[in-house]
């Protein structure tokens, strides 16, 4: 579980520093997206690299997916009540000291995966093509990010990831040993996990908006 | 103080609960929270009505018998056992709300009492230093650092009454397996048995029924011993390291 | 209250009238002495190791045979499974908590005595010796006490082998405290929680020996009834134990080559007291109605510094460490009508600091049935403080002016926490209210050298006995007693029974099981069919104040005849107008709460008849009509250095029967106690 999000997560940094090029301009933009096409060739085919990479993904993917589940289901069984709610009194509901993002993994996990289907007919496969269709992957995204719409859903599923990863990359560093800290609000890692987050959010909110209003080079 | 009181009320395991109000005129904020139940109790009896079941024996907060969810939060509003919460936390005309630990792995026997059989089960899995009586060498022969010393004993404190796992979102009772973990994996006389404690202790963990930690900290906000988070980090530092050892050979 | 003399009034030391020769009296009837024939005589140094030569052993391999039953689960009882489970007997363990690691030695604070001398200070097992008996106020046994020196220097290494946490110093070696008044350091200690620590370490080990699959655990069971079985020559022998099982109300007997009882203190009695709210006689009750005598039950430990009551719906007593009594001082205002004001605003003249003025040399320091009985006069005397004017000052004040506020904070800032939890007062800011409170019982039944009572087959260890602190227990040495019986003696002179077994199987029917389960059904049905007006615990109050009034920190002949004739009505009382709710089919903690509160109301009956025939003050039992010109303990030693062991009569309503154990002193001379 915390390898598969640590993957999902290494990626979405290298996807960001990549989409922030289109503040390069569309050369620059569509370089990139070749370059990840064709690099490692001759050893690799076109598209090589990128195949390993889905290949990756779609795995962490469907192994966080698999996860979620069983752990799901497991707490489930493990804190509840048949039939019932866990605790009748009201006057405790968001905890001591839980935060919000912690809370709202499945949820918000679902709404990335959503979002995750819809952005790849978009900009991978070009099936949906708001603002059109187009072969250069910068005019798909520009094309795209001048319709407000689509910049309100890119902005939604971008907080949507921002808590998932702020309770994520916590989650996952600790769960693999390496918090040392006694309680969850002053350990380092929440700080990193923050920074990483702001930056990630950030970073992807940047082009649509810059789009969307005209900043982009 | 006049205080209502809403109780869960539940003959045993199998029937199904309710709460259920009981007002008391006569509340000292000087008396403990248990103290309040007794009087409730004795009221209760002399009307002919069944007292509520109820655990408790030190009433010092050191034996972890006691334990019930006070308005949502385990052991209720302060950082300390259900023993120790006093009457002056509360105002004359408050509501309270009084809940068993609920989780899958503490079946309720009755009322707000429930079965912590599975914390000793976890303990037989592992939560010991094998030293059988006899074979104990001169004990200023090993020294432990002063600092490793209290830090287990930091843990060691943990009094076994499953807050945590009330508190946990997930039903786990990874701070509880965890605080034993850190205790004994701290000493040099825990070290022979560390791989073999972890990989029995989370596997008995598992089997119990507790739910996966994912890192939430409610545990340890609940904790009336303060067990510290860090020591769910130092078990899955263990517990990787044992398993990566098994794997490796 | 009774008329009697205290501390600073006149007193006419009354000569005990010739007791001895009487056979009989009111109250009780005098039988044979009896004499421990266990132990070995010789030097004192190698009675143990002669006693261990001289036990016989069990082939391993018989071992597995052999069952042994433990019932109690604290120190004493939890290192005795474990350890014989380690043997390899078959063991059988039962406790009343829902795990055996939440039985009340986890409660202790101060910490562990042990002969290590890792200080250099001059200790040694002779001096630990020494001590004990002297602080037993010459009333224990010298072998016992020898043997208890001697193995106390294991018991710290196996608690260090098993993980105990015990405090250290910044080299890494055991760090150590002193503690109750004696002069070297020699307490072994982890915070302010010894007793938990060393509990869980007894408890692990015996987690370890059920995965191992030698020892059975059974929680939530009570012991109600022993089971006795006559052999082959007609001598009867424990062979097993009738038990509720607290969650369903099965009647379940359980029999075994051996029973062990291991279930600490009776302080309950009392209501109010340090113990924990299920602690009970009832195991020991049991045992010696069958036939166990039971030894000096009215020597009672009452500690000075304990929280005062705050109200008559309170449930338990809060004991904090004697250790603030080394920076803390005690005082009372000189004026009775100043007892109510803001102790702030009384000013120095008009306080009255007791324990110094009474007692120069040791002041605030004496040992604690002194300074427990000083703080009773202050308060008969009216002078006492808080609700119900039961309390003195321990003021901090000076020492926070003399040490800063930083230091005090360092040294007892957890017992000042716990004591504004408590009281919601902050002790910075005023001084706290301390007041005196059972705390712990020097009698238990009586057993010989090797634990054994005189029911044959029948053990018992830890608080439950009587065996090693005479008439008062000094510190830090009850955890030592309970591991000394459970690790290292229990196992050896248990071993040496066992060799004469496995005895013949005893069937479920065996008329002597169903005699003892139809004695318990009889009796559970007895107390739900009352259905009077009277709560368990209105009926348990009314005797813990009969209790603390005549048979507390002072008792006289007055009393304790008041105090019979009280507890009497009360006993018809109960088994005339008790109300108890629900069935036996349930969990029902009414129910469990009567059958101990019934054994009470007997246990307390005996421990003011024994109280009454020890015309003398010693150790925690102090005879009004027994005390020097200044109101000091005076004891009699040449009319009662007696174990008092008394046996149940065999006909209802008949006199129990005191058998005299006579106490020789070898090796210690005997003295006064003095603290002036
Ligand atoms: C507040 C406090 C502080 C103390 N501090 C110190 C200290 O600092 N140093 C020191 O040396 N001593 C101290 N003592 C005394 C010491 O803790 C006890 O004397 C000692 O721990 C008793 O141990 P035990 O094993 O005999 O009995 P316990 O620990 O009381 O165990 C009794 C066991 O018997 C079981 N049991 C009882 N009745 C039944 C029944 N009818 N059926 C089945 N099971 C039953 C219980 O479940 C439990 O498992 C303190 C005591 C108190 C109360
Ligand atoms: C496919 C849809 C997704 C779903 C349903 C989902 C759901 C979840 C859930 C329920 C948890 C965990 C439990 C918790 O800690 O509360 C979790 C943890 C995590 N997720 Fe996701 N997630 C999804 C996608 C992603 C993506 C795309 C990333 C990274 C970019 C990611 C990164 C993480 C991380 C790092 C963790 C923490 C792992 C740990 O606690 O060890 N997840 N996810
Ligand atoms: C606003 C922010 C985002 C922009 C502008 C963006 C843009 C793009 C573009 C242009 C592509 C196509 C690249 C190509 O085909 O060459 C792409 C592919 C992809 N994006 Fe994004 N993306 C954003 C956010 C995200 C997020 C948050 C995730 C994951 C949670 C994500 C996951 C993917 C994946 C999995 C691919 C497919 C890569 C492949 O072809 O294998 N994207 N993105
Ligand atoms: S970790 Fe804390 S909350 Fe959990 S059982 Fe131990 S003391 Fe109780
Ligand atoms: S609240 Fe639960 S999820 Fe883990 S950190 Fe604590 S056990
Ligand atoms: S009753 Fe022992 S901790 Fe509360």
């Amino acid at each position: 579980m915390a390898v598969s999000g640590l993957i999902m997560i290494g990626y979405l940094l290298l996807h960001m520093y990549g989409n922030l090029k289109v503040f390069a301009g569309k050369e620059a933009f569509d370089e990139y997206a070749h370059h990840l096409r064709t690099f490692g060739e001759p050893m690799l085919p076109y598209e090589g690299l990128l195949w390993i990479v889905r290949v990756v993904l779609l795995a962490a993917i469907i192994v966080h997916v698999y996860a979620v589940v069983v752990l799901w289901r497991r707490n489930r069984k493990a804190g509840a009540v048949r039939g019932a709610r866990r605790y009748y009194s009201k006057k405790n509901r968001t905890g001591i000291q839980r935060s919000y993002a912690s809370f709202t993994m499945r949820w918000g996990g679902l709404v990335v995966l959503a979002f995750i289907v819809y952005h790849l007919l978009h900009l991978t496969t070009n099936d949906i093509a708001p603002g059109g269709a187009s072969d250069s992957p910068y005019e798909r995204v520009v094309n795209g990010f001048e319709i407000w719409y689509v910049v309100v859903a890119y902005t939604i599923a971008m907080l949507a990831v921002g808590f998932h990863l702020w309770h994520g990359i916590w989650s996952a560093l600790t769960t693999l040993g390496q918090n040392r800290s006694s309680n969850r609000i002053d350990s380092r890692l929440t700080g990193l996990a923050v920074v990483v987050t702001l930056v990630i959010t950030l970073g992807f909110l940047m082009p649509p908006w810059a789009i969307f209003l005209g900043l982009e080079a | 103080m006049k205080i209502t009181v809403n109780v869960w009320r539940q003959q045993d395991a199998e029937s199904k609960g309710s709460m259920v109000p009981y007002v008391l005129d006569e509340v000292s904020e000087h008396m403990s929270f248990l103290e309040m139940l007794d009087v409730l109790n004795e009221q209760l009896t002399l009307e002919g009505n069944d007292p509520v079941a109820f655990d408790s024996d030190c009433r010092e907060g050191i034996c972890g018998t006691c334990g019930v969810v006070i308005n949502g939060i385990p052991h209720g509003p302060e950082v300390t056992t259900t023993c120790q919460l006093h009457m002056r936390t509360f105002k004359d005309g408050d509501v309270i709300d009084i809940e068993p630990w609920r989780a899958g792995s503490f079946p309720v026997i009755k009322d707000l009492v429930v079965d912590r059989g599975a914390f000793d089960r976890i303990i037989q899995a592992g939560g010991y230093i094998s030293a059988p009586t006899g074979s104990a060498v001169e004990a200023n022969n090993i020294p432990v650092p002063k600092a490793d010393a209290d830090h287990a004993f930091e843990a060691a404190t943990c009094i076994s009454c499953g807050a945590c796992v009330a508190a946990c979102p997930n039903g786990s009772a990874m701070l509880f397996t965890a605080a034993k973990i850190t205790h004994l994996g701290l000493l040099p006389q825990g070290q022979p048995e560390r791989d073999s404690r972890v990989l029995g202790m989370v596997e008995q963990h598992d089997a119990e029924g507790f739910g996966g930690c994912t890192n939430i900290g409610e545990c340890t906000a609940a904790c009336p011993k303060g067990i510290p988070l860090d020591t769910i980090s130092r078990l899955n530092r263990d517990l990787l390291g044992a398993l990566s050892r098994q794997t490796i050979g | 209250m009774t008329s009697t003399p205290n501390a600073t009034g006149d007193v006419t030391p009354d000569a005990p009238t010739g007791a001895s020769s009487e056979t009989e009296t009111e109250y009780h009837r005098l039988g044979e002495d009896i004499r421990d024939t266990a132990a070995p005589s010789g030097p004192i140094e190698r009675r143990w190791d002669d006693r261990m030569f001289g036990a016989r052993l069990v082939n391993p391999a018989n071992r597995r045979k052999i069952k042994v039953l433990v019932v109690g689960t604290g120190l004493a009882g939890a290192s005795a499974a474990a350890t014989l489970g380690e043997a390899g007997y078959q063991v059988e363990t039962f406790c009343y908590q829902d795990s055996p690691r939440r039985a009340h030695s986890i409660a202790a604070q101060g910490g562990i005595n042990a002969a290590k001398n890792y200080r250099n200070d001059g200790d040694s097992i002779y001096r630990l010796f020494y001590d004990t008996v002297k602080g037993g106020d010459f009333r224990a046994r010298e072998s016992n006490v020898y043997r208890l020196a001697q193995v106390s220097v294991n018991i710290i290494d196996q608690c260090v082998a098993q993980g105990v946490p015990f405090a250290r110093e910044y080299g890494g070696l055991l760090d150590n405290r002193s503690f109750g008044g004696v002069q070297v350091s020699r307490t072994f200690y982890a915070r302010g929680q010894t007793g938990q620590q060393l509990l869980i370490g007894a408890y692990q080990a015996l987690e370890r020996q059920i995965a191992a699959g030698t020892v059975t655990m059974n929680t939530r069971h009570e012991m109600l009834e022993l089971i006795l079985v006559p052999d082959a020559e007609g001598v009867e022998r424990a062979r097993g134990i009738v038990v509720r099982d607290m969650v369903t109300g099965e009647i379940e007997s359980h029999t075994a080559d051996a029973v062990v009882l291991a279930t600490g203190g009776y302080g309950n009695v009392f209501f109010l007291s340090t113990n924990a709210m299920g602690s009970n006689t009832t195991a020991t009750w049991r045992a010696h109605k069958k036939g166990a005598y039971f030894a000096n039950p009215c020597y009672t430990q009452i500690h000075p510094t304990c929280i005062p009551v705050s109200g008559d719906y309170q449930s338990k007593l809060t004991l904090m460490s004697e250790s603030l009594r080394n920076d803390g001082r005690i005082w009372v205002p000189k004026n009775k009508e100043d007892a109510e004001k803001d102790p702030r605003d009384i000013a120095e003249d008009d306080r009255d600091y007791y324990l110094e003025r009474i007692y120069p040399s040791f002041g605030n320091l004496v040992p604690r049935d002194i300074a427990s009985r000083a703080a009773k006069y202050q308060c008969d005397d009216g002078k006492g403080v808080g609700p119900g004017g039961l309390g003195v000052y321990l003021d901090f004040a000076d020492a926070i002016e003399r040490l800063g506020r930083p230091a005090v904070e360092a040294k007892y800032g957890n017992l000042f926490d716990m004591y504004a939890r408590i009281t919601g007062e902050d002790p910075y800011e005023r001084p706290m209210r301390i007041y005196p409170a059972v705390h712990y019982v020097m009698g238990g039944l009586w057993v010989d050298y090797d634990l054994q009572t005189n029911i044959t087959g029948l053990f018992c260890a830890g608080e439950a006995n009587f065996s090693d602190h005479g008439a008062n227990r000094l510190g830090a040495s009850a955890l030592m007693q309970g591991l000394a019986d459970g690790y290292f003696v229990l196992p050896n002179t248990l071993a040496d029974y066992l060799a004469g077994s496995p005895f013949e199987k005893i069937a479920d029917d065996h008329p002597a099981v169903l005699e003892a389960r139809q004695a318990v059904e009889e009796r559970l049905q007895k107390m739900l069919a009352i259905n009077g007006t009277r709560t368990v615990d209105s009926i348990h109050k009314e005797l813990g104040q009969i209790m603390w009034e005549y048979c507390g920190m002072e008792r006289s002949e007055e009393g304790l005849t008041k105090a019979i004739g009280l507890i009497r009505e009360l006993q018809n009382e109960f088994w005339t107008n008790v109300k108890v709710t629900g069935t036996n089919e349930e969990l029902n903690q009414t129910l469990e709460r009567a059958g101990r509160v019934a054994d009470f109301l007997e246990l307390g009956e005996l421990m003011c008849i024994d109280a009454l025939n020890r015309r003398e003050s010693c150790g925690g039992h102090f005879r009004a009509e027994s005390q020097t010109e200044d109101g000091e303990a005076l004891r009699h030693d040449d009319e009662f250095a007696y174990v008092s062991a008394w046996e149940h009569p065999a006909e209802v309503g008949g006199k129990p029967i005191l058998h005299k154990e006579p106490l020789e002193y070898e090796y210690v001379e005997m003295k006064a106690r003095s603290y002036k």
